[in-house]
This record gives structure tokens, sequence and C-alpha cells, in this order.
């Protein structure tokens, strides 16, 4: 593994200067050693050994950065199926950390890390935070969850890697976090953007100006899909500079793509993953500019690597080269996903896992419908579901109901959504490919 | 000494009410006293009718949801004071009202009445002696009148 090489002058635009300024020859010869490697280290992984003997591959099959086409994809459905531990590639002993995917409907996602993992995935963090500008002097505070998000702990460590004084704020309760932003002289946020919108409305409230009364100046959002129209509102309600950033807690959590200051498309590190952009029908991959279904493969992980993982996201190639110096690969914010996955709030929710929580309650009709919107800035979900039978004439123990199946998705899926109740026949019918999910949110454009 | 209601599941939406209204309509069925209330999302539709039973079977073939509730059809004179009378009767002895509409039926008032608990106010309403309509006395009336 070659040496990170960590700038220490504030001056110098790159946090890893050797690595960021690559030409494309040599950041294909660096991912080429490292397929290599990577193959053969998952050869430690009893999944990855079947799958190889299944395909008849061997490791030395891959020659050329061409021949991880002949490498079968991943995907996350393997992990389910291997869950908690089957995908490690080295013995549990030298796992330090373990991040799962949220919900408790079936088999949640288990993500490994060893130290060299946590450590690997700060210094993606700590050279996006320094390509924005942050350099020690300056206060991060991550406005993001913490626990099993990715988004909390990715985000720390990070910042701490750079060497910024770092405020684990968390999310929510956002009387404090002003005051924080205030009396820490907090230069840097990390949040989702929605979040945004509502920490200024309090701001508002409180009669803080945020351009006189704070020293914000840098905002990372992410983890939740956001129209440039909104970025664009946020950097003019708060005077900040907002980027977008990139990550999936199975490459590792937030690190792994993110804007360099001239916001034209993010970065995806090279040095630690490959890039293909494919057909979600036809898996073949996609020219440059259209838009396809990202698939990556990690390169430098050691406690679970993943071979051509189908991330699911929908984005394309904008280019390979950049005004800031940097050759690594630029793909578009993400355009919306080749499943049904709903990201609201930074939280990854599948309808089957909605379904299943209304499924328990008797008193329901198979029939429902989420509806996705955003309201002020805010995006909020409501679900709707049928009434099996008008089982009282009671209003209080409608409203009941309504409030017993809230908290049972709040459970599931930790966001508590609108729940309405509708009568029988009302919205579409569960036979054939019904229309579950409508998005209305001002994202995606 | 109770009388059968029709409770029926609306949507606060256009033509929600119309469905309910000609599936009762098709079915013969005569409407005696209803009334709506609402929430933000969704009402509730109470009627009652000549033939209850019949008329929830038919709603529920259509696919409404619908309940049968057992409500108390009180009768006290068309005057002024002989609401509150009962009412106050009611509530001393710890019966509350759930809900209450209430109609004109031959020159009486008709107090409708679902109470919590409702034997109590079954209770009450028979030592009192109180005054009430059963389901006959609608169908013999209604009948008389075709």
């Amino acid at each position: 593994m070659k040496n990170l090489g960590i700038t220490k002058d504030y001056s110098c635009e790159y946090f890893n200067p050797e690595l960021e300024t690559m030409t494309r020859t040599q950041i294909e010869a660096l991912q080429l050693e490292r397929l290599q490697s990577t193959v053969r280290h998952c050869m430690n992984s009893e999944f990855y050994r079947k799958r190889f003997e299944e395909a008849g591959l061997k490791p030395e099959d891959i020659k050329t950065l061409d021949d991880l086409r002949k490498i079968p994809f991943t995907t996350k459905q393997d992990l389910r199926d291997t869950y908690p531990f089957g995908m490690a590639s080295v013995p549990l002993e030298q796992c330090t950390r373990l991040h799962s995917s949220s919900g408790t409907t079936g088999n949640p996602t288990v993500i490994l890390h060893t130290d060299k993992d946590i450590d690997e995935w700060a210094n993606q963090v700590a050279r996006n935070l320094w390509m924005v500008g942050l350099r020690p002097n300056d206060v991060f505070q991550n406005s993001s969850g913490y626990g099993m998000f990715t988004g909390g702990l990715g985000f720390q460590n990070g910042a701490e890697k750079l060497g910024m004084l770092t405020v684990p704020a968390a999310a929510g309760n956002s009387l404090r976090q002003i005051k924080f932003i205030k009396d820490f002289g907090t230069t840097a946020i990390h949040a989702v953007p929605s979040y945004l919108g509502r920490l200024k409305e309090v701001m508002d409230q409180e009669g803080v100006d945020p351009r006189r009364d704070t020293k914000l100046r840098v905002f990372a959002i992410g983890a939740e899909p956001h129209s440039e129209e909104q970025r664009k509102r946020i950097e003019e309600m708060f005077g900040v500079k907002a980027y977008n950033s990139f990550g999936m807690s199975e490459m590792c959590g937030p690190g792994v793509g993110f804007e360099c200051k001239e916001q034209n498309g993010l970065h995806f590190w090279e040095d630690y993953y490959i890039v293909e952009i494919v057909d979600p029908e036809t898996l073949e991959p996609v020219p440059d500019g259209e838009i396809g279904e990202l698939v990556l493969t990690s390169l430098c992980r050691e406690a679970m690597p993943l071979l051509r993982y189908r991330t699911r996201d929908l984005t394309r190639v904008l280019g390979r080269s950049c005004p800031c110096g940097r050759n690594h690969i630029r793909l578009d914010r993400m355009r919306g996903r080749s499943d049904d996955m709903i990201v609201l709030k930074g939280v990854n929710i599948f309808p089957i896992q909605i379904e299943k929580i209304l499924m328990q309650f008797p008193e329901l009709a198979s029939n429902y419908l989420i509806t996705l919107t955003t309201d002020s800035d805010n995006d909020n979900m409501t679900v709707e579901v049928e009434l099996e039978e008008l089982f009282t004439d009671d209003y209080q123990r409608l409203l009941a109901l309504t409030n017993s199946i809230k908290r049972a998705l709040k459970d599931e899926i930790l966001l508590t959504p609108y729940v309405k109740l509708v009568p029988k026949g009302t919205l579409p019918q569960s036979e054939g490919k019904a229309v579950r999910v409508i998005d209305k949110r001002k994202v995606y454009q | 000494m109770t009388i059968k209601q029709l409770s029926i599941f609306i949507e606060n939406k256009g033509g929600t009410l119309i469905k309910v209204l000609d599936t009762l309509s098709q079915g013969g069925i005569q409407i005696i006293a209803s009334t709506i209330a609402d929430t933000q999302d969704y009402g509730i539709y109470r009627v009652l009718c000549d033939k209850p039973t019949d008329a929830f079977l038919l709603l529920r073939e259509a696919g409404i949801n619908v309940q049968l509730a057992d409500v108390i059809a009180l009768t006290i004179d068309d005057k002024p004071g002989r609401a509150a009378e009962a009412i106050d009767t009611l509530s001393k002895a710890d019966v509350s009202i759930m809900y209450m509409y209430s109609f004109l039926w031959k020159g009486k008032g008709v107090l409708v009445l679902r109470t919590a608990p409702m034997e109590k106010a079954m209770e009450i309403i028979t030592i009192k002696k109180m005054t009430f309509l059963t389901e006959k006395d609608f169908r013999t009336t209604l009948h008389q009148q075709l």
C-alpha cells in the first residue's frame, strides 16, 4: 500500500497531494495493482471463493482492468444472505467496528471494518473536507445521526484525522446546535440537506443571522437526494458554500465521492474504488454521459471488500479531468434509484419494510400508498392505508390505531410518517405492479 | 332497548358520500336520520334506517367500510328543557355521551345516543322510566306510511 502522503501545508490544495493529482495512466496502473491484490484477498471469504468457483474464475485471470467484467456482480441480497459475517475476508478478531443497516424486517446488512479500514475511511473524509478548504484551524460540527448510521462516526473520524476541533453534536435539537455554532465558532457543518432548512427557521425565530452572528463557511450535505435548486437555496439562506457528499455503508460510509470547489460533479476516489456505470437491465456498460447504475469495487478494504457491488444508484460520468487538478472520475449527483428504495432524511427505507409493519395490524387491508413531499424545505412521508373492517365508530379508537401504526413504523424505519386511514377500495389494487410510492419531492432534477 | 345504527367510514373527498347513498337507494333502504362527523382525513357517516341489517350487508358487499353500532333512541317531549333533563339524568349516573344527534319523530323529539358504558345507560333508562324507540317502531310506522 502506498504511503498516503498527508500534507501539513495549509496552502496546499490537496490532503494527499500525490494520490489526488495522479494522471489517468497512474490511476489505472494503481487500480490494476490494487484490484489484483483485492481479488486475491477476497479468496479468504467463503462467499467469494464459492462465487469464483461457480464462475470458473481464478484470481490469476484478472490481468487487466477490463478483466474486472469477468467477475460476477455482488448485490445487497448477497449481503443479506450471508448475514452477519459470511462476507468477511479476515477473521472476526481482526475487526474492530461493525455498522449495519437500520431495518428490523428480514436480515439487515452488516459491514465490518478493521483498524486499517477505519483509518482509510477517515483519510477519504479528511481528503474531501480539505478539498473544500477546511484546515486544522476550522471547527467542525457534525449534525448528523450517530450510532449505526455511518454519517456520524464517519465524519467524526475524518474531521479529526484532518485535525479540526470536531463537535459530535448529532442530529436535532436546533437551539443547542445554534448555541454550539455561536459559542464554539463553528465554521463547518455536516448535515442532511433537509435539516439545514429547519435550522435556518429556528435561527430566524431566535433572531440569529448566520452571516452576522456565526463563522459558518462550509456545509457538507449528503445522504439524501437533493436538487441543484435546493443546494443554491441553502447557500443563499446562510451565505455558506454547500458541497455534495456521497457515501454508502457498503463501501465504508461517507467519503466515497465529494464535490470539489468547482461544484461540478462529485470526484469518486479511484485509488479506493473502481467505478462502473451499467445499464440496470442488460448490465452492460453505458457510454460516458449516459445515465446508468453505479457499480463500485472497493480496492483498499480489508475486512469486507466488495467486488462489482450494485449500488442501485443512478448517475452518469461527467468527466475524468477537472480544473481543480484532480483526474479522479467526476459523477453527476445521484439521479434516482434502479430499485424502490426510498432515501428520506438520510434514512434508507424499502417499501417492503412498511408493508410488513402494516400487515401486522388486522384492522388494515393490504393496500397502501406512500407519498413523499417537500413542505417548506422539509421532506415528509405520508402512508395511506385502507381499513379492512370498520371495527369501531369511535374516533378515539381510530386515532389510537393511527398512533400505534405510527409508533410501529417509527421503530422499523426510524422516522415517524404521517399515517392516514382511508376507506377500502380507494387505493390502487395490490394485484400486478401497483404503484406503492409517489415521490413529489423536488429532487433528481 | 338499543337499535342498530350504520356507521360508515368515508374519506374527506368529493363523490364518496354519493356512493353510499346510491347503494342504499338501490337497495330500497329508507333513511330516517343521519349525521356526519369529520376529522382532517376522514369522516364517519352515521345512519338510522328502516332495515339496518339489510343495509349493512348491502354496503359491505359494495366494498364500503361499515359497522353496525348499538345506539339508544330516547324520546322526549318537543319542549324547551326536555333534552337537558334527559342528559342530566344520565350524567348524574356517570354515563358519558360519546356522540349524540337528534331529530323529530311524530311530534316527539328523539335523542340518538351512544354512551359509555351502554349497560349503565340502559339501567338508568329502565329505573327512571324514560321512553325510547325500538326498531319495530320505525318499521311499523314506515310501513303504514307506504
